[in-house]
């Protein structure tokens, strides 16, 4: 059927849809049955279904049927240096139902000082009119600052977002303190949303690239020697160690090298709630290209953290990924045109960060883990989809072929090959990282919303169809253990008698300078016991009586911004 | 035979425990006029089996001058030396302890032990040398704190002792004291703290301009590793919750944090191709990254000290205050109750290296400035002492090492890495005559009524020890035998160390040939060029141009569609980002926030 055939076609029967012959592919279980889909839902799975008359047939004879894809991570409208990415929402979720992936769940990412949630806003303005799939936001928190909880719990009440991203990387720009990743580590599990971490020490990074430059190395290849694996495995560990301490389920985006994967699995020995997600880009291909002769290819591989240029990290990566180590993939798709990436020509530090892998994503994993053997289709069906919509708390209504989910299937089959090539992909930029990779597996037809978007290589799509999917706070999948282990992990102290010997007199001027915690900090008086012997030379008196403000914290220095009788703030509201 | 009695009597034979050892003393009164001085100070050791780091043998040493002269069998003496003899005891060099406090200031105190005190402490527990370290308080300079740390040392100190200095803040002017202590002063060591949020702690890209700047000097990096900015979060949240006893000292550092400041250290210090080394390790989880770094090849150094070998950190929640808080120390002890037997293999096995003591001990009525908050507690606990005698009770009286390996975890690698090699740390012809006769058999039990420390608790009490030093022997003097002390306090002599010691910069020296990077030269990009909007202000990554070497041209092709011009004009507070909501504290005309100054 051609696309004109289509759209002149009554919307009914484009809408009811019988699949016919398939082996259906679940995480759990597979079985055969045919699979009929009315309005966007499955409505019924089983045998010699009856189904009205008219109804189209897509024949899966000899294939698979999946749940379609959900690339857990893109970044389809990320704004770097003030270039908006080659793919919008447009092209990115054609490309991505091109490839079988039905969902996409994209980072709203705004530097800009506006709010979190009119970059939400924004965001859902591009994507509603572009969007061709179905997708979620994620939003990443660009900086502390104080209202940030106020921001945070409007948009998990209001807006739908389960999952915040904050930065270890990026120096004085989006990097966050050790400190400041606790207190918004706490909030989030206050909230019941998920922290993503994009985990590379951003301190190391600044002063490697500081060096590199200074040794005259400006090219691509010094993307990855500033940036190399240590750094994120280091990260990655630091994160681990914050969360552990504020029992925040954590989502490590974009595993790109060994050392971190590893550290993250040896956490998961230890019983943290940690998911590692790695990308196409990692598990596809490798980082020895970033010393590349040709400049364009070489920078079309710049993403952060760097592809590993150890050759054995894809296959390092895919075992674990199969052995559910890692449990996520995405593609963390964001790609600049040559033209936009040669901006950093002369400085690679310039060079905006971002790799193809929407469309790949499915065959990629499919060719790399189910064709050696290293999964079967259930587990790839359940780290293409599943998994994430467990995580983000989309299933069933996503992740699954079961009465009443969305009709987001992907009839797949096993025995097609396809090599893929920048000639031939559904992408505006020159280059594709996995240029020449020869996959065994591929989407046949992809329904989305339960009409049929590709088939028989033929993409069919309607800019504006995706629907934003709103998600819900306290995961299952991710939460039941953290409020079993909030309510285990309460301390106590020790009851015991008042110390009543000696105690050396300090010079009251050293008080001051006790290490963090503060005075205002110890409990009131009703839990501190009251002190037996009584210094009789020390007075209760202070100058300064106790404020009503006194629990909010003093500010070192203020700037009058308004003086007496001078003008006030309100002029001054941006 | 008492002190007193020994000093006014010229000759002595004494006999000692005639099964086991005899001690013939032949000797003038050594310290009571100078005329004497001459024959006090040479010594025959006979009869002893001497034990380094890599062998045993039998053989007698002949000391003079505070030096060993001969080692050998049948040895010409000149006549009237005084002869010790050994009878198949073991001969080792004396201990070093790598990590001392015995000046530490803490909330305007110091420390108990002071160098005195300290010093009495470790050559009565076989140690006859210690590093102390320098801490400056934040905003001294380091010269006049090293200044300081030294006269006190050389009026007091009864071993000789060396000194490491702490970095407790990166100011101007820093770097060219740091080449004045390297150059001038014989320091070569310097530690660094990823703790004590807002007092001295460093963050990661201090730590590394610090590190480069220290591995150009040749030193020796120390870490305090822990993460000071988690450890602030859970002191706060443990106060709110009501906690204030030591056991909030254990909860708010758990090791996780110690063992992510370690990884943390490490993964610094091997982008920047230096050694580092990990002072207090005191943590299953801590010591299992030193051994996992190590076998990845960065040149890391782990130093346990006495208390995380000997005991436990289960003790932080006694009933009895006194006794919790003397634990207290950083990182706290553990408190899982195997991690002394893991530490200990680990030490035997290699891969941590040194042992210190980290000995700091304060009076309980010191520690008690923190009887209604743990996070005043004075830190530190004892060790100096006992440290010799822990280390041999757990590792080599247990089958996990062998005597040379004690002699090389106690002294002979502590020597190596901070360049005082083969002067200490080994029994050799021209080495100093720092030298310890070690009983293994002899059975003590630690207890504060009988140590050297002037504080009320010992963190050992009660446990009971295979192996003791039986005499003591420095700078060629006799200062224990028998239980009793002779020392004068002042007669340490500060050892100044030299620069890149050879057990860590060869190495490095090797690395940084073949570690060189080099870029790929490819022909030059002449393709299209994106144009950038004038007005990226906050997407520059983090090198600005100021970085950027000064080759990087402006963009060949212009658009000339696009303006620099921007109706906004740009603002001195651009850089500030925009608060979402702004709370009208100060409405027009009506009051203003001078006011509300707090």
């Amino acid at each position: 059927m051609s696309h004109q055939g289509k759209k002149s076609a009554t919307r009914t029967t484009s809408d009811q849809l019988l699949i016919k012959g398939g082996k259906i592919v679940n995480d759990d279980q597979s079985f055969y049955a045919d699979v009929y889909v009315e309005d966007g839902l499955i409505k019924q799975i089983g045998e010699n279904l009856i189904v009205p008359g008219g109804t189209r047939t897509v024949d899966a004879y000899g294939q698979l049927v999946m749940p379609g894809g959900i690339d857990a991570h893109t970044r389809l409208q990320a704004p770097v240096l003030g270039l908006s990415s080659a793919d919008g929402f447009s092209q990115g979720t054609k490309a991505a139902l091109a490839g079988g992936t039905t969902m996409i769940i994209d980072h709203v990412c705004l530097d800009t000082g506006t709010s979190l949630v009119a970059a939400f806003e924004q965001w859902r303005g591009h994507a509603d009119g572009q969007a061709c799939c179905d997708y979620g936001l994620h939003v990443d928190i660009p900086r502390w600052h104080e209202s940030l909880r106020e921001e945070l719990e409007a948009l998990v009440k209001d807006k739908g977002v389960n999952s915040f991203l904050v930065f270890m990387a990026y120096k004085d720009k989006l990097q966050c303190t050790d400190a400041q990743m606790y207190e918004i580590f706490c909030i989030i599990r206050d909230l019941g949303a998920i922290a993503q971490v994009h985990a590379e020490n951003g301190d190391i990074i600044e002063e490697e690239q500081k060096r590199l430059l200074e040794l005259g190395i400006t090219g691509p290849e010094g993307h990855v020697l500033s940036r190399p694996e240590e750094v994120e495995a280091e990260a990655v560990y630091r994160a681990i160690t914050i969360a552990r301490q504020a029992n925040c389920p954590l989502y490590i985006t974009k595993v790109m090298s060994r050392g971190a994967a590893d550290v993250l699995a040896q956490a998961k020995r230890k019983g943290t709630v940690v998911f590692g997600e790695p990308i196409t880009a990692s598990l596809g291909t490798d980082g020895s290209h970033y010393w590349s002769k040709n400049w364009a290819k070489a920078a079309a591989f710049v993403t952060s953290p760097p592809i590993s240029p150890d050759p054995s990290t894809p296959d390092h990566l895919t075992t674990l990924l199969s052995s559910g180590d890692l449990q996520v993939t995405g593609s963390a798709h964001c790609t600049f045109t040559t033209a936009q990436k040669a901006v950093g020509k002369d400085n690679f530090t310039l060079i905006p960060e971002g790799t193809n892998g929407i469309e790949e994503r499915m065959s990629i994993i499919w060719e790399k883990c189910v064709v050696p053997g290293k999964m079967d289709e259930n587990d790839f069906v359940a780290v293409t989809s599943t998994n994430a919509a467990k995580i983000f708390n989309c299933y069933p209504r996503k992740g699954r072929i079961a009465v009443g989910a969305d009709a987001d299937l992907v009839v797949w089959n096993p025995k097609a090959t396809k090599i893929i090539s920048a000639k031939t992909h559904n992408l505006n930029v020159e280059y594709n990282i996995f240029e020449g990779t020869e996959c065994h597996g591929v989407p046949t037809v992809v329904i989305s919303q339960g009409r049929v978007v590709l088939e028989d290589g033929n993409l069919c799509v309607t800019q504006g169809l995706g629907r934003f999917i709103p998600r819900k706070t306290f995961p299952d999948f991710v939460y039941k253990r953290i409020k079993a282990r909030n309510r285990l992990a309460e301390v106590h102290g020790v009851p015991r008698g008042m110390y009543d010997g000696p105690v050396h007199e300090v010079p009251a001027s050293v008080r001051a300078a006790a290490p963090t915690a503060t005075s205002r900090l110890t409990p009131g008086a009703g839990k501190a016991p009251a002190v037996p012997v009584r210094n009789l030379h020390q007075s209760g008196f202070s100058l300064s009586g106790s404020q009503a403000d006194d629990h909010i914290a003093r500010r070192t220095a203020q700037k009058i911004m308004a003086p007496p009788g001078g003008r006030s703030n309100i002029t001054s509201l941006s | 035979m008492s002190y007193q009695g020994k000093k006014s009597i010229p000759h002595i034979t004494m006999l000692l425990d005639p099964s086991r050892a005899t001690i013939e003393c032949a000797f003038h009164a050594r310290k009571d006029g100078p005329g004497f001085f001459d024959t006090s100070d040479r010594l025959l050791i006979k009869g002893g089996r001497i034990i380094n780091d890599d062998h045993s043998f039998y053989a007698d040493i002949y000391l003079e001058d505070g030096l060993i002269k001969q080692i050998g069998e049948n040895l010409i003496v000149p006549g009237g030396v005084k002869t010790i003899e050994a009878n198949g005891r073991m001969v080792i060099p004396g201990g070093i302890d790598v990590n001392t406090y015995l000046q530490k200031p803490c909330h305007g105190m110091t420390a108990v032990d002071d160098f005195y005190q300290g010093t009495k402490a470790a050559l009565a527990g076989g140690t006859t040398m210690i590093i102390d370290h320098v801490l400056p308080e934040p905003g001294s300079s380091l010269l006049t704190s090293f200044e300081k740390w030294h006269e006190a040392a050389d009026t007091k100190s009864c071993c000789d002792y060396s000194l490491h200095v702490d970095i407790t803040s990166w100011y101007d002017g820093i770097r060219e004291e740091l080449e004045v202590l390297v150059q001038d002063k014989g320091v070569n060591s310097f530690q660094v703290y990823m703790a004590y949020k807002d007092l001295y702690q460093m963050s990661d890209s201090q730590l590394y301009e610090a590190f480069t700047f220290l591995k150009s000097l040749g030193a020796v990096i120390l870490v305090h590793a822990e993460n000071g900015d988690l450890i602030a979060q859970e002191q706060k949240r443990i106060l709110e919750m009501g906690i204030t006893g030591p056991e909030g000292h254990a909860l708010s550092r758990p090791e996780e944090l110690e063992a992510e400041a370690v990884f943390r250290a490490i993964t610094i210090a091997s982008r920047i191709n230096c050694p580092v080394y990990i002072t207090k390790v005191m943590s299953k989880s801590a010591a299992d990254i030193i051994a996992l770094a190590r076998k990845k090849g960065p040149l890391v150094f782990g130093e346990p000290i006495t208390a995380s070998l000997g005991t436990d950190g289960t003790h932080y929640w006694s009933k009895n205050w006194a006794k919790a808080a003397a634990f207290v120390t950083s990182p706290p002890l553990s408190p899982d109750p195997t991690t002394p037997d893991h530490l200990n293999s680990l030490l035997a096995c290699g891969d941590l290296q040194v042992t210190g003591s980290g000995h700091c001990p304060y009076s309980t009525a010191q520690k008690a400035v923190g009887k209604d908050n743990f996070t005043m507690i004075p830190e530190g606990v004892n060790g100096i002492e006992e440290r010799m005698t822990v280390v041999w009770d757990k590792a080599v009286a247990t089958g996990k090492m062998d005597e040379s390996q004690f002699v090389a975890v106690t002294s002979t690698n502590a020597a190596k890495i901070f360049n005082l090699y083969p002067r200490k740390g080994r029994i050799a012809v021209g080495s100093d005559a720092d030298v310890v006769i070690w009983d293994p058999d002899k059975v003590k039990t630690i207890t504060a009524k009988s140590h050297k420390s002037a504080i009320e608790y010992n963190i050992f009490e009660g446990m009971e020890c295979h192996g003791a030093p039986l005499v003591v022997i420095s700078q060629g003097k006799i200062v224990y035998e028998d239980g009793n002390l002779h020392v004068n306090k002042g007669m340490g002599r500060f050892i100044p160390r030299k620069p890149f010691p050879e057990y860590l910069y060869q190495r490095i020296k090797i690395r940084n040939k073949v570690g060189g990077l080099q870029g790929v030269s490819r022909g030059m990009y002449d393709g299209p060029v994106y144009e950038i909007p004038a007005t990226p202000k906050y997407a520059t990554p983090a090198p600005s141009t100021k970085s950027s070497p000064a080759k990087n041209q402006p963009p060949p092709i212009r658009n000339l569609h696009q303006s620099n011009f921007s109706l906004s004009g740009a603002q001195i507070d651009d850089n500030n980002p925009r608060r979402t909501g702004h709370r009208i504290v100060a409405p027009p005309g009506g009051r203003s926030n001078i006011t509300s100054l707090g």
